[in-house]
């Protein structure tokens, strides 16, 4: 192995380690305030060692440290105007926002065209509708958040599963070698997005922070499958560390609220709405 | 990397995640979920990885994009973990 990919490589799994311990320390209130360094240093060693990738184009790593700079610029200041009621809604915002940067890297990977494999491309193909999906339900929580009503209509379940279905169909039609791909792609993601709103519709806004951490759940895994995809053993640990703990903390705080997550999206009438 | 052994690296990583997060107090319920938004920005490691091997201009302007949002989630997250974390510790931590 070349030293460069060594080291990036021994980043990673220092990264992993770090993500480990964190969320072990956050999990029990006596050592969850010191939790946040160690999770915090796993981000930043990740990162920090990607930079270093073998055979990177320089301007590209310019462009990154723009990217990096103008969304970290941006959450900062929101996250010093938000006042301690707005966080819960700051946290619907940034797993939508960790979920559509999921999403636009599954596309990119689906834009590149060349012989990258079935494999490849089914898991791209996962990950985008499970990034696509987290991405619109934040946004529809945000706004439920700032007020906005819970839409329900006859046979919602129905038509959600419907659209869903549509997309996934899609999705597994871009494996195959059709001339208009470019098209399929954005009816693909934009069936994804839309499934995702429908599903956040009927949900009011005391079962929305379980809801939130449900698609939080299911963008880990859209993570984990885009770390398959792209081999970075950083993202499978991690992304899979997400789902499994955020299936189990979904369970926790849906039984905490007495919201059971299955009544709150698929209820005959969804959430009542009374906190 | 061969797929067997991503699918047992997977398969540790589930069940590590799995036994974490089962004893976590209801005082902790939103700081914790506000760590796994902090950890799904691991997402800006491939981002950044896309981007700098981007070719073409479609491939730089996605992987701008997702860098921008990967980065957002992760500097968010981080700052809203701690706020929740001194609000939990404030608010009188029920050991």
């Amino acid at each position: 192995m070349e030293f460069g990919v060594f080291v990036v490589r021994l980043g990673y799994l220092v990264a992993a380690l770090l993500f480990i311990m964190g969320l072990r320390r956050l999990s029990a209130p006596r050592s969850a305030r010191g939790s946040l360094a160690w999770i915090g240093w796993g981000m930043a060693v990740a990162v920090i060692v990607t930079f270093f990738l073998p055979a990177a184009a320089l301007p590209n790593l310019g462009l990154a440290a723009l990217a990096i700079a103008l969304g970290g610029g941006l959450a900062w200041m929101a996250a010093a105007r938000t006042g301690e009621t707005g966080l819960r809604q700051m946290l619907a915002a940034l797993s939508g926002t960790a979920g559509g940067a999921t999403a636009t890297m599954a596309a990119a990977s689906l834009a590149e065209t060349g012989d990258q494999g079935l494999t490849v491309t089914l898991l791209a193909v996962l990950g985008g509708l499970l990034g696509a999906v987290t991405f619109s339900a934040g946004i529809v929580a945000v706004a439920r958040f700032r007020g906005a009503g819970t839409i329900r209509f006859g046979s919602q379940n129905q038509v959600s599963a419907l659209v869903l279905g549509l997309a996934l169909i899609m999705g597994l039609m871009l494996m195959g070698d059709y001339p208009a791909h470019t098209a399929m792609t954005i009816t693909f993601f934009a069936l994804a997005f839309l499934s995702g709103a429908l599903f956040m519709l009927p949900v009011g806004v005391s079962g929305l922070t379980v809801v939130i951490c449900l698609v939080n759940t299911l963008n880990g895994l859209a993570v984990t499958l885009l770390g398959f995809a792209l081999g970075y053993e950083v993202m499978i640990v991690a992304g899979t560390l997400v789902a499994a703990a955020g299936s189990v903390l979904t369970h926790l705080m849906g039984t905490a609220a007495k919201r059971p997550v299955g009544r709150l999206l698929f209820g005959p009438f969804g959430d009542s709405g009374q906190a | 990397m061969t797929g067997f052994i991503a699918v047992y690296i997977f398969m540790l990583a589930a069940f590590t995640g799995y036994g974490m997060a089962s004893g976590v107090p209801p005082s902790l319920h939103r700081p914790y979920l506000s760590g796994l938004v902090l950890i799904n920005g691991v997402v800006l490691v491939g981002a950044i990885a896309l981007l700098a091997y981007a070719d073409g201009f479609l491939e730089q302007a996605l992987g701008f994009v997702g860098v921008a949002l990967a980065a957002a989630s992760v500097m968010g997250g981080y700052l809203v973990t701690r706020r929740l974390l001194q609000a939990s510790r404030s608010g009188g931590v029920d050991e």
